[in-house]
């Protein structure tokens, strides 16, 4: 390797000297867009076609990607897929709520037909049953409503558009373009989306997507968001309305996720990794029509599938953990007791409780047993009540004394707070270094805690609840 | 007698390694580039009585040496300086795949242009017409299926004769914003003081108003051992960085 000291020619030098003198930033995107202007005008000359496909291509990327209608048209998109996931998935989850409901009884009838002891009750029908229920309830109507919207979007070839728009922010950020690909897949599952961020050459941008993936809300937290909005942020409203609400609540989480993002990349791109973003050709694929209903049933299934397996996988035995800590007494107080009034002073100071940060804290196998584990570490406070109708749950929730910054912060921890344990198992296998695994541990963690502490503090400073 | 050096340049998925088996046969070696993990691959074959080396360099949407294949193919271009350039371009995608060719255009004379997949486009009922392309260049364009391997003896006549001589190119180049241009000629002259003509110095100083500080240490380490080896054969010889 030559070093700068071989560089001691005075000629070199002032040429150099003169090349910053007259350069400027913006020269490769002036040089690029001159080249591909020319190949433009070139092809104009030179080829003769039926290009009714690729013509029809080129007027909607003028559209999709125009500098003035690419955003909102994002947006709206995006508010689209919400809506109707939303509106969509309130019946099937009332309905199969309400079928869970009905075995539950069932098996409780049964279980004291054949005179089981109460711990097996416990463990079995209170524990293993309502939890696995809950979390097939409440998650698997939404993605199997949302995931389909989103397949379809992309094999129409709308998702390269949206690299693209996205891209120019992520350039300012110090990023890439494709982290915007890598966090359409975090809206699936963040463990997932760190094996796609190959898909970015360039080691430093590759991190940078890592690091930040976990902002984007995915499958196992979607519900708690969901949830949460429509239970206490869009109180007083019903129907459409209500609906819509929602819709635009969750934009805004989603968008709060890209600006934390965008404002992470760009931290540690004047930091920890510092460097010149790297240039990169964003293909644009044309736009084509999808075999639709292959795409619909192909992909809710699969997504069906994946809620069950980790249902079964992960969050039985989760729920059998909870009721049994829930149930265990040392002295007068469950462990879960003792663990919860151990957490109460920090989850009180974040605007929560120490069940909510017991229930995150236990949650980081997969984000998606966060609610049933404080649903059921509630239950076993007091009052056994069974969930067979989701509006019934505010009032488990007001009795525990939550408010909406209550809600609020839940919600904001859940969008920021650190990566599940899949995640981070990936993370270290991509990244092969422990120091950066335990940075985007950290990094989010940190950030969660200081956005709700922050709130927590100016929202009672001012005595708004 | 020396062999002609060819260097096969091209988009990914152009058919640029089927083009590169056509032409080479079972005469080829893979290896790395020099401290690179970048597969190179070299053969050789027989044309006309003349020997030819084909080097086919990594598959690369543009040369801005953003990533190492980038930078692999940019170092051949401009240090190893082959005989000629083959640039393999995709009948069905020609637009994207232009962007290339003119940036090549922009580093070396003596270009090739080789319009692969003719046969697919047809299918899709694009028509490209070549002679209008060559002229619009100044370089020789060729049009061939390597798969179904059309074309292959034009290209290799078309091939001989530029390397030859018999051809002569006039490449078109790029031409930029006034404000742009001022810089480039004002580095320009500088460089070709300095370099004198061994680089294309107006490539040159195009990519380091574009930031690129490395390539001219680069240079000049590729320079100084160029003037070492001149001097001390007091021949020129092919040189390799």
């Amino acid at each position: 390797m030559t070093s700068q000291s071989a560089l001691n020619h005075n000629s070199l030098q002032s040429i150099l000297a003169e090349v910053k003198d007259v350069s400027n930033e913006d020269i490769r995107d002036e040089i690029v867009s001159n080249i591909y202007d020319k190949s433009k005008s070139l092809c104009k000359k030179v080829i003769s076609e039926k290009q009714s496909e690729l013509y029809r291509s080129d007027k909607l990327d003028d559209i999709f990607t125009s500098r003035i209608w690419g955003f909102p048209i994002m947006l709206v998109m995006l508010g689209t897929i919400f809506y109707i996931t939303i509106a969509g998935a309130n019946v099937p989850s009332e309905m199969i709520a309400s079928l869970f409901g009905y075995l539950e009884t069932q098996l409780t009838s049964l279980f004291e037909a054949l005179h089981a002891p109460e711990w097996l009750h416990g463990i079995l029908v209170l524990g293993l049953f309502r939890g696995t229920g809950w979390v097939i309830s409440v998650m698997l109507p939404p993605m199997a409503i949302f995931f389909p919207i989103f397949a379809l979007l992309e094999n129409y070839g709308y998702l390269p558009r949206v690299a693209f728009n996205m891209d120019r922010l992520f350039k300012r950020a110090g990023g890439h373009g494709k982290q915007s690909l890598t966090m359409a897949m975090g809206f699936g599952c963040n463990a997932a989306a760190i094996l796609s961020t190959r898909i970015i050459e360039s080691p430093r941008e590759r991190m940078l997507a890592i690091l930040t993936n976990n902002f984007v809300p995915c499958n196992g937290r979607w519900p708690t968001l969901i949830l949460l909005a429509s239970l206490f942020m869009v109180t007083g409203f019903t129907g459409a309305t209500g609906t819509l609400l929602t819709a635009a609540i969750l934009m805004g989480f989603v968008m709060l996720g890209i600006v934390v993002t965008l404002t992470v990349s760009w931290t540690l791109s004047k930091t920890a990794l510092k460097g010149v973003p790297t240039h990169y050709t964003l293909e644009l694929p044309p736009f084509r029509r999808p075999k639709f209903w292959n795409t619909i049933i192909r992909a809710s299934i699969d997504k069906a599938w994946n809620v069950l397996k980790r249902a079964v996988i992960v969050a039985a035995p989760a729920s059998i953990l909870t009721w049994v800590f829930a149930n265990i007494y040392i002295g007068t107080t469950s462990i879960l007791m003792h663990f919860v009034n151990f957490l109460e002073p920090f989850g009180h100071a974040l605007g929560m409780d120490g069940f909510i940060m017991a229930a995150f804290i236990l949650g980081l196998p997969a984000n998606e047993i966060v609610i049933p584990i404080l649903i059921m570490a509630y239950l076993s406070q007091g009052a056994m009540l069974e969930i067979e109708d989701l509006s019934r749950l505010k009032q488990v929730f007001i009795d525990q004394g939550w408010t909406w910054l209550t809600a609020l912060n839940m919600m904001l921890f859940s969008l920021l707070h650190f990566p599940c344990g899949t995640t981070l198992v990936n993370i270290y296998k991509e990244t092969k270094s422990a120091k950066w695994t335990f940075m985007s541990f950290l990094i989010p963690t940190v950030i969660a805690i200081g956005v709700t502490w922050l709130i927590a503090t100016v929202v009672r400073a001012f005595g708004l609840v | 007698m020396r062999a002609n050096t060819i260097a096969l340049a091209g988009n990914p998925n152009t058919g640029k390694s089927t083009l590169f088996n056509t032409l080479t046969g079972l005469k080829q070696h893979t290896g790395n580039w020099p401290g690179k993990t970048v597969i190179h691959a070299e053969g050789s074959f027989e044309y006309n009585g003349e020997q030819y080396v084909l080097v086919d360099l990594p598959g690369t949407y543009s040369l801005f040496s953003n990533s190492t294949d980038e930078e692999v193919a940019r170092d051949y271009i401009i240090f190893d300086q082959p005989d000629a350039t083959i640039v393999v371009l995709d009948a069905t995608s020609l637009e994207r795949n232009l962007n290339l060719a003119l940036q090549v255009l922009e580093m070396t004379n003596n270009v090739i242009i080789c319009i692969n997949l003719i046969d697919e486009a047809e299918k899709k009922g694009i028509r490209i017409d070549e002679k209008k392309l060559s002229r619009e260049l100044g370089i020789p364009v060729v049009k061939i299926s390597a798969r179904n391997k059309k074309g292959i003896d034009q290209l290799l006549a078309t091939l001989s004769d530029l390397v030859n001589g018999k051809i002569m190119t006039t490449p078109y180049r790029m031409t930029y914003s006034q404000e742009i241009e001022d810089a480039i000629t004002k580095i320009e002259s500088k460089l070709k003081v300095y370099f004198q003509d061994t680089y294309p110095s107006r490539w040159l100083a195009l990519r380091l108003l574009d930031g690129d500080e490395e390539l001219i240490l680069k240079l000049q380490h590729h320079n100084n051992n160029r003037q070492l080896e001149v001097k001390t054969h007091d021949v020129p010889i092919s040189v390799k960085s």
